[in-house]
């Protein structure tokens, strides 16, 4: 009787624990896999050229000639400083258009709201390079070739569509009975938005804004496009070492690990507020 | 009284002022590939800012493709971003064509255009006027281990047949743990290889278009060409051969994995470099393979230096563009990055350098292979073109991307190469339908 019970009774402790312990086997594995790519671009960079090539292995002697060769050939501060602009000014430039937005979308729909939605999102369905050549053009009689503010701009208008709808789902979830409440106490739109909405959404936001400063920093399309030297960002800098004749990969490898660094560490950082926002509102 | 006061300061903000205008520079955005001779051009930047203080120069370095379709977008819309542009044999004729680029008919007597080799300038011109002048100039030869060949008891050939190399690459394949026959270009591309495949159907007799511009790729000469190819890669080639391009095909030979290697000559100063590579000791070197005909058996293809007609800073870019492929040039490399590093097969004179012939044990074979190499007569029978690995046709770029693609799926054996040819010649067929060539 005795026997029976303690086995009763350790079943469902030995099942969740095993359920708890092949999640985990899970959940690394797929972390292994995504982040694998960039272990091997980190280790490549410390390989010399010709190792860089060879079988992949784990073993090697690791060599800093490619970081020096990087470092010798071209300013990444002056690549790393463009890509800071452009990527917070385009997400604090998305915020601004999008707050009042999603305000609008979540507070005070209307019958055409869910078509504009879609409408926007159905921009980004769009390959970039079919509207190239008209930005370019319009670019070029503005003067916005190579400078800073015309990759802001394009940079915002791209994450635009998106940062709106994650504003939007976030503030959908937000109980109107506060706002209301807010409302009730003399609270002029303004100070509803200021005072109410944006503490209470303030995870969403950042969580949004983490996401357009990180797209941003990774976007080459545009970048590679419309600049060329001046408003340059870091991955025109990393495409500058991809080589038709030569041994490039170690080269490459180091200047892209130098390249994602900051990003890297910036999401390292602020990965709790990051998971915070995106699963905000997701349990109620 | 106040006024007074502030005068030195005003003084001062206008003498700055004043002085910053004195000194006004023109910044001069070039935009070139990554390679040796481009990174080493970069380096030399301060010595050409040196002898010109009042131009500054801006670098734009991008991959071979990504660059030629920015600069595409750019001289097509006029952005007038660019300076002065990196772009090849291929693109010269084209572009200058449509007025994009400025013609260099007035370039200074201390140049010596008569220096400039005749093909590579030839090549460079467009009515008889360059548009473009060449910065290194390159064409194909075979690369082999001389220490296998003797092991082996092959005795290389004055001029080796194509047939003759596949009995040697079944000699020299696997006598050593991971040793192929043969290296060759696998990588699908226009520029990669399809450059080597051209070649190969060249002196096999066939050709891309006959002369009412009728595409001619599943031609018997293509057919065998195509088939002596893949039988050669698959039974003798080295592992993966459809993804090799120049520079996997490059690391492979200098790490002693390959026994002989049909490529590009710029490939010699590396190969030649024990820092670079392990067989600098047993590098042998030949002519470019032939078959039924040596004519086109060789490319030929340079970088050049081009002023887009919408630059605003013409004169500057002019100065650029002329140090930047003169003899002084060539003398600043070999004396300051040694004389391998020159940038190659462009000027006589550096051919009559003793300088650099004796660093380059390989420089006469390759001058001679870039004089042979004849774009306006590169097949057996005459064909409406100007190019030896390519066709100097705007279409082209997609044409031969399309193409090298089959013949990759062929070399794979996705396909066979009967079907692989067929299908490119149909492809071929409509693209030039669209582009009014054909009706």
């Amino acid at each position: 009787m005795t026997s029976l019970r303690s086995s009763n009774s350790a079943s469902p402790w030995r099942s969740a624990a095993s359920k708890r312990v092949l999640l985990a086997v899970f959940g690394w594995s797929v972390a292994l896999v995504i982040f694998f790519p960039i272990f091997w671009m980190i280790l490549t960079g410390f390989k010399t050229e010709s190792a860089a090539i060879a079988d992949p292995t784990l073993i090697f002697s690791p060599t800093l000639e490619s970081y020096q060769a990087v470092q010798a050939r071209s300013g990444y501060a002056h690549f790393a400083l463009n890509s800071v602009a452009v990527a917070f000014g385009s997400t604090l430039l998305a915020l601004l258009i999008a707050i009042p937005s999603a305000y609008a979308m979540a507070f005070l729909p209307t019958k055409r709201t869910k078509g504009t939605l879609l409408w926007m999102l159905s921009t980004k369905m769009l390959p970039s390079v079919g509207v190239l050549v008209p930005i370019y053009l319009i670019y070029r009689s503005t003067g916005l070739l190579d400078t800073r503010t015309g990759l802001i701009i394009i940079y915002t208008l791209m994450n635009l569509p998106i940062v709106v709808w994650m504003l939007y789902t976030f503030f959908k979830d937000m109980p109107k009975d506060i706002l209301e409440a807010g409302r009730m106490d003399g609270a002029s739109t303004l100070q509803e938005v200021f005072f109410l909405l944006l503490p209470l959404t303030l995870p969403g936001i950042a969580s949004t804004g983490l996401l357009s400063v990180i797209l941003s920093w990774n976007e080459a399309f545009w970048s590679l496009n419309l600049t060329s030297s001046k408003a340059a960002p870091l991955t025109a800098y990393i495409a500058s070492f991809s080589s038709p004749e030569g041994l490039f990969w170690a080269k490459l490898s180091a200047a892209s690990t130098m390249a994602i660094a900051p990003i890297l560490i910036f999401g390292w950082l602020t990965q709790k507020q990051m998971v915070r926002g995106l699963t905000f509102g997701a349990v109620k | 009284m106040r006024l007074a006061r502030h005068l030195p300061l005003t003084s001062l903000a206008a003498a700055i002022a004043f002085a910053g205008q004195a000194q006004a520079e023109t910044e001069l955005t070039v935009a070139t590939v990554n390679n040796n001779d481009m990174v080493i051009m970069q380096s030399l930047t301060d010595a050409f800012e040196e002898a010109h203080p009042d131009i500054t120069l801006d670098w734009v370095v991008l991959e071979e493709n990504v660059l030629r379709q920015r600069m595409t977008t750019d001289i097509a819309t006029e952005g007038g971003q660019f300076d002065v542009m990196t772009i090849g044999t291929y693109e010269v004729p084209i572009w200058a064509e449509r007025g994009w680029l400025s013609p260099l008919d007035d370039l200074p007597d201390d140049y010596n255009e008569d220096d400039l080799l005749t093909s590579v300038r030839d090549g460079l011109s467009h009515d008889d006027t360059l548009h473009a002048l060449p910065f290194y100039a390159e064409s194909s030869m075979m690369y082999y281990r001389k220490d296998l060949f003797e092991e082996a008891g092959i005795e290389m050939t004055d001029e080796p047949t194509w047939e003759e190399v596949r009995e040697w690459a079944g000699k020299l394949d696997g006598m050593e743990d991971g040793l192929a026959g043969i290296c060759l270009r696998g990588k699908p591309g226009w520029g990669e290889n399809m450059a080597f495949v051209s070649t190969l159907v060249n002196t096999f007799g066939g050709r891309w278009f006959d002369e009412d511009w009728n595409p001619e790729l599943n031609s018997d000469a293509w057919v065998e060409a195509i088939q002596f190819y893949v039988d050669l890669l698959n039974d003798y080639g080295p592992s993966g051969a459809s993804s090799n391009g120049f520079n996997e095909n490059l690391a492979l030979f200098s790490r002693g994995n390959c026994g002989m290697w049909v490529d590009a000559t710029s490939a010699a100063g590396k190969l030649y470099d024990p820092d670079e590579s392990e067989v600098a000791d047993s590098l042998g070197y030949a002519p470019a393979p032939v078959a039924e005909t040596p004519k086109g058996s060789h490319w030929l293809w340079s970088w050049a230096l081009a002023i887009p007609a919408s630059s605003e800073n013409q004169e500057a870019a002019k100065k650029f563009v002329t140090w930047a492929t003169s003899e002084e040039y060539i003398e600043l490399v070999g004396e300051t990055e040694g004389w391998t590093s020159v940038p190659p097969g462009t000027r006589k004179s550096t051919y009559e350098d003793e300088r650099y012939t004796d660093a380059a044990p390989f420089a006469d074979f390759v001058l001679q292979a870039i004089q042979e190499a004849d774009p306006t007569d590169s097949t057996l029978e005459p064909n409406p073109y100007i190019g030896v690995q390519f066709v100097g046709i705007p279409e082209f770029q997609s044409i031969g991307t399309q193409v090298g693609q089959t013949i990759s799926s062929a070399l794979t054996g996705d396909v066979s190469v009967e079907q692989a040819l067929d299908s490119a010649q149909r492809a071929t067929e409509r693209a030039m339908q669209r582009a009014g060539y054909l009706d």
